[in-house]
């Protein structure tokens, strides 16, 4: 299975830009660097998308572009949370107007799986087109969607992401569950700052997958797995031990770790746990001062490591040498744990 | 032809019954499960009628031994779900890499509405206890947690066709060894959302729906879930009884046309069912019943009606919508109606179409009006479409001999 394109948006601008000089923020709240849409959609488009479609369509717009790929075997989205902004819009008109004088513009679009199929609507694109919305797993079931269905022989590649948006209400809510810091510091400071709490994120990130590479790929994915509900740190270790088994390698050939601390001192120890067990003395890269805390953030993280293993440059490690394999760590309020393996190829 | 997955049990809720057996006797006995708003609290009730499970939530969470305060879409979820499970001649999960894959469209959206009146007039108010399951994948990890699986849950969402996709999704990974076994399906709750949703879109009956009908006004929405348990062959040979059937064919399918309204051709719904029988090795004469999406909109029923003439052409199979009975439950629709499938095939039987009138003048075929029993049904095509031109079909077929 092969990385043929990897597109993002989040925000940070580039992957030139994290490696030159990471985009600072003063906020608990990181919103994406969006591009210039008109660039991309005319005005008519635009006016009808909400951000999240936007942002979606225009990285999978940019990822295809990548590839040179015209029509992808097939569409798979992962995201949590959905089209916030717009179910937010016919949920308050529809209180505030006691179920009378809606439109349905905001009803149509709060469909989950409307990035998804406005994709395929602008490619005009009859392939599977699947849609996965399960919290911190979202996007590793829309990337086992798309990996299963290459095998199953059923298509050539797939264009696969995850997509979730903050609005100033989810802010607002999640802010009162108390996931995020409440005094002001800078997003490069995350891992400093031993407190409660971490930093909201959110973006998009879209990948062509391939069984089938032409040379200028991005890397190889080996492998992926997720856990649910680990009762112990312990059991994490244990996960990630059988996942290397299967892959037949040891912890020593994982060049980089890629791990996604939050800043959240107890959500934090789950990480410190897993890498005092096996990985020691290897070299890591944190992510989430880039793009913050969301469900679907392995897509940045998977974006990350495509990057790093294409141009062979570490954003924390400018001296060690491009790594042979990547693994990539993440989990999502202690609940949901996944892994990526990544090899160059 | 791949390695087949075989279906060994099913468990459904619905506006007509709370299991299996109240199921079956109401598509026998032509009970439709509309009626007049009565649970759900909406402006809309003497407008429009829905078809509603008939239990508050205090007894559906008695029935799932669930606390009464969470969404119904969980309640109804695990209802179907350990029903589904207990049916299946399991002796325990115990050992197998078993999975929970359940669709659906408005997760917490019933409790979040609660929320959203209190928090709209001060950001400060209103129980986070009612917001705390608003994603849909909460819903399938309440239920997830009180059935104890563990190696593998997900839920899926493309609007009606969701759970659809998630019976396919979870046979794929049976397929390719990643699981043993997997419960797979959907749920949905009627809420003031969808329903005004819907209304909006000026696409819902006042009267009872009349599905494939040339004098159709519209759908009713209904709710409940609906669910199959999937294994390999391997788990096959340690079960207690035989399996029902396999599932023999899928396919999901792009209309790519529109956001909400399929294509006067129906483009989508034939590459579907296409892909599915191709999938199977069966021709279409080989498809004896077809559960047909048959919302009793103008614009669904004549795309999928017209992909069906393109497809069939000639010789068409017995058809019906039992949307006419359970409404159109949206995440749960494509669940309910594989256990309905799965049950015409275990049983020899023909839903009829509710309701029905008069013939589509575009169509040179009519639903089935009478329910039979022992008719012979070797494979059932089920369809199910959804917004944002997401059409899935299920091909269902019995072993053989």
């Amino acid at each position: 299975m092969y990385i043929k394109a990897a597109a993002a948006i989040s925000p940070q601008v580039s992957f030139e830009q994290i490696l030159q000089s990471p985009a600072s923020y003063n906020s608990n709240r990181l919103n994406c660097a969006e591009p210039d849409y008109t660039k991309l959609f005319d005005a008519r488009i635009i006016r009808r998308m909400s951000r999240i479609i936007k942002m979606g369509v225009a990285t999978a717009k940019d990822c295809l572009h990548q590839a040179d790929v015209q029509s992808p075997g097939a569409i798979i989205t992962g995201t949590a949370y959905g089209c916030l902004a717009d179910t937010e819009l016919f949920l308050s008109k529809m209180v505030e107007n006691k179920e009378e004088l809606l439109t349905p513009t905001a009803f149509i679009q709060s469909t989950h799986n409307t990035v998804g199929a406005q994709i395929a609507l602008m490619l005009k694109c009859h392939n599977y087109n699947n849609t996965f919305v399960h919290r911190g797993f979202s996007f590793e079931s829309a990337m086992l969607d798309a990996i299963t269905l290459l095998h199953e022989n059923a298509v050539e590649d797939v264009l696969v992401g995850g997509v979730d948006e903050i609005t100033d209400t989810s802010h607002t809510l999640l802010s009162r569950f108390g996931l995020y810091k409440q005094h002001a510091f800078s997003n490069l400071d995350l891992y400093n700052n031993h407190s409660k709490g971490t930093i909201a994120g959110e973006g998009a990130g879209f990948f062509l997958l391939s069984k089938k590479t032409t040379g200028n790929s991005y890397a190889k994915l080996d492998d992926m797995a997720t856990l649910y509900k680990p009762s112990s740190p312990g059991e994490v270790a244990g996960f990630v031990n059988d996942f290397l088994h299967r892959n037949n390698i040891r912890a020593g050939d994982i060049g980089l770790l890629v791990s996604g601390e939050n800043g959240d001192a107890a959500n934090d120890k789950w990480y410190a746990d897993m890498k005092k067990t096996l990985f020691n003395d290897t070299a890591t890269q944190a992510f989430k001062h880039f793009c913050g805390e969301y469900p679907t953030a392995p897509a940045f993280a998977l974006w990350l490591a495509a990057n790093i293993m294409k141009t062979g440059k570490i954003p924390a490690h400018k001296k060690i040498k491009a790594p042979g394999k990547i693994l990539i760590y993440n989990h999502y309020l202690t609940i949901h744990h996944s892994l990526y393996l990544l090899s160059a190829c | 032809m791949t390695k087949p997955v075989f279906i060994t049990g099913a468990g459904v809720i619905s506006a007509i019954g709370n299991n299996v057996q109240e199921n079956l006797a109401a598509l026998e006995n032509g009970k439709a499960g509309m009626a007049k708003m009565e649970y759900l609290s909406s402006a809309h009730k003497e407008k429009l009628p829905v078809a509603e499970v008939k239990m508050n939530n205090e007894a559906l969470a008695a029935l799932a031994g669930m606390p009464a305060h969470i969404s119904r879409t969980a309640l109804l979820s695990a209802i179907a779900a350990k029903a589904a499970i207990q049916n299946a001649g399991l002796e325990s999960l115990k050992g197998l890499r078993s999975g929970f894959i359940s669709a659906n469209t408005v997760g917490g959206m019933d409790k979040t509405e609660d929320f959203f009146t209190d928090f709209l007039s001060d950001p400060q108010k209103g129980r986070l206890r009612n917001l705390v399951h608003h994603e849909c994948g909460a819903a399938t990890e309440l239920v997830a947690d009180v059935l104890g699986i563990k190696n593998y849950v997900s839920t899926i969402s493309t609007a009606c066709s969701s759970s659809a996709n998630a019976v396919f999704y979870a046979a794929r990974l049976i397929k390719q060894n990643i699981l043993d076994i997997a419960i797979a399906g959907g749920t949905d709750s009627l809420t003031k959302f969808t329903l005004n949703g819907f209304n909006t879109l000026m696409i819902l009956d006042q009267q009872y729906c009349q599905p494939f009908d040339e004098n159709r006004r519209g759908l009713n929405l209904g709710e409940g879930a609906g669910y199959v348990v999937l294994v390999s062959e391997k788990v096959v040979q340690t079960l207690k009884q035989n399996p029902v059937c396999t599932l023999s064919g899928y396919c999901n399918a792009n209309d790519a046309y529109h956001q909400t309204a399929s294509s006067p051709d129906g483009t989508g719904s034939y590459l579907a069912m296409k892909g599915a029988l191709e999938q199977s090795g069966l021709n279409p004469a080989d498809i004896d019943y077809i559960n047909l999406h048959g919302t009793g909109t103008q614009n669904n029923d004549i795309a999928e009606g017209t992909a069906i003439k393109l497809l069939f052409e000639g010789k068409y199979p017995k058809m019906s919508s039992t949307k006419s009975f359970t409404g159109h439950t949206l995440g749960a629709s494509g669940g309910i109606e594989a256990v309905f499938s799965v049950l015409a095939l275990q049983y020899g039987l023909i839903y009829p179409n509710l309701r029905f009138e008069t013939q589509m003048a575009a169509l040179p075929f009519a639903p089935e009006t009478i329910f039979r029993k022992g008719e012979k049904v070797n494979h059932v095509l089920s369809n199910s479409f959804g917004f944002g031109g997401n059409c899935s079909s299920l091909i269902f077929s019995k072993l053989q001999a």
